[in-house]
């Protein structure tokens, strides 16, 4: 039983996480039109649910063209690349105890890495159109994700001093008194920008800004390609709350008190939504930064502040030592 | 920073207004009577077609989409022989309207003009007249202008002087 549990929990993540960014696109759309003072997709089935299973029937249906300018092999490895990056980040979350795929010693820089090995497939997927657009997309998403990707490992570096180790589980273990987000709330301001940032969605979402690059890196991509980008970045929105929950939030650990009423599963779900209910609220109310206000953002608050974190933190952590 | 938090602030209160949106086909919006949908050539209040084919409309239109004939009846009156409106091309701009002497041409509330067939945009002059006078009740052209028909004679029309006999020197 316990060798197969990760194969079952893989599937479930594999199909539920398809299945969730399916419905995170309708949920999306209902939530921005309740911050808006409208109703969004509301005609097909109950609460208009049914709008997931059209969009999926219309872009299934839809003609699978390769552009006869663009780079064929890459240009349909790209969409590829960034779904299987996001799955394979889901493979070290840990959902509950011992709910999780794999509890590897070094869960957190496995996290890092599968997330960077996405910016290849914004890369690739604008490289390959052989489009300007595209490619500017790809220029904009290669300079944004690697300097991001910078100060969100470094926002890390704080949790990991205070829970002495990489792995997700161990993380979690350490959050059972207070959770991360009190102490290192600096790390979790950095780790909130950089990871919306990583994931290319509004505010930040420059690589595909609609009014500027038509659709940015996927501008020659329709139907089922389309649909993949689409998926990955829905991927990486769970994913980073997912991480986001199990850094700072206590994972599955229940709020104080009344955190053994319900099962740590459901702790850990319901915190991951209200962390993408915030997401969305960011993308209802925060407009477009300009490229270079994002840059000098990056460089010139958040690499600081990230900096300033890690030596508090080592500091504080040394003289509770010292004074032990 | 703080811009950004208060911004939030706002929008997250928007939680629990009511949405402004009026589901249409059930919910039929409110229009007002001066909305410029459909084009209709209405009646006078005696029921005779108001329009007299000045062609001022014609002129007028940008587009360009209406076209008729001028013809006289045997009271001296004037009528348009065919009136033909091309829908495909009217852009409601309401221009017609306005230029219209006798307040036969008016645009009015209804949009719903959907066909699948280009040809079924064009209104003939059957399609267009209604019977009713529309937005100006009381109002009847050859009633009050000087023109002389069958039942009237110069100078008897409403509010009207008697014509000058222009060769005589007597007041």
């Amino acid at each position: 039983m316990s060798e197969l549990m990760p194969v079952i929990l893989a599937l479930t993540i594999l199909i539920g996480g398809v299945a969730g960014a399916a419905v995170l696109t309708w949920f999306e759309r209902r939530l921005l039109g309740v911050w808006q003072d409208r109703y969004g997709p509301n005609r097909l089935g109950p609460f208009g649910v049914g709008q997931v299973a059209a969009d999926m029937i219309k872009l299934l249906f839809k003609d699978d063209w390769v552009p006869p300018f663009a780079d064929k092999l890459v240009f349909i490895f790209a969409p590829t690349a960034i779904v299987v990056a996001m799955m394979m980040g889901f493979a070290v979350v840990p959902f509950a105890p011992g709910m999780m795929i794999i509890d590897v010693n070094i869960g957190l820089l496995f996290f890092l890495g599968m997330t960077s090995l996405a910016v290849y497939s914004v890369l690739l997927g604008g490289l390959a159109s052989n489009n300007k657009y595209a490619l500017l997309g790809g220029l904009r998403s290669a300079a944004q994700m690697v300097s991001y990707e910078v100060f969100m490992g470094l926002s890390l570096i704080g949790v990991v001093m205070m829970s002495g180790s990489f792995s997700l589980v161990d993380i979690v273990e350490a959050q059972t008194d207070v959770w991360f987000c009190f102490s290192q709330i600096l790390g979790l301001f950095v780790f909130i920008i950089a990871g919306i940032a990583e994931s290319h969605r509004l505010p930040f979402d420059l690589p595909e800004a609609e009014h500027e690059l038509t659709a940015g890196f996927h501008t020659e991509y329709g139907g089922m390609k389309f649909a993949m980008f689409m998926l990955g970045e829905y991927l990486g929105l769970m994913l980073i709350s997912c991480m986001i929950v199990t850094l700072f939030f206590g994972g599955w650990h229940g709020p104080m008190l009344i955190g053994h009423w319900l099962p740590p599963f459901f702790w850990f779900s319901f915190k991951v939504f209200v962390v993408i209910c915030f997401f969305v609220l960011l993308r209802a109310a925060i407009p477009r930064p300009r490229y270079d206000q994002l840059m000098s953002l990056g460089w010139k608050v958040m690499l600081p502040i990230t900096l300033v974190n890690i030596v508090v933190t080592g500091a504080v952590l040394l003289w509770m030592e010292g004074a032990a | 920073m703080l811009s950004e938090l208060r911004t939030m602030w706002e929008v997250l209160k928007h939680t629990f207004t009511k949405a402004e949106t009026v589901q249409y086909p059930e919910e039929m919006p409110y229009l007002a009577p001066r909305y410029r949908g459909r084009i209709v050539l209405t009646r006078d209040p005696d029921g005779e077609e108001r329009c007299v084919a000045c062609n001022l409309c014609a002129a007028v239109c940008p587009v360009d989409c209406i076209a008729l004939q001028k013809d006289t009846r045997e009271d001296g009156t004037w009528y348009p022989e065919f009136f033909r409106i091309n829908f495909s091309r009217c852009i409601m701009c309401g221009m017609c309207e306005e230029a219209c002497p006798t307040y036969a041409i008016q645009l009015t509330p209804d949009f719903e003009m959907c066909e699948y067939d280009r040809q079924n945009m064009v209104y003939e002059k059957e399609h267009l007249l209604i019977n009713g006078v529309g937005k100006y009740p009381d109002y009847n052209f050859y009633r009050v202008s000087g023109m002389k028909t069958a039942s009237k004679d110069k100078g008897e029309a409403l509010n009207e002087a008697r014509p000058i006999d222009t060769k005589s020197l007597l007041p």
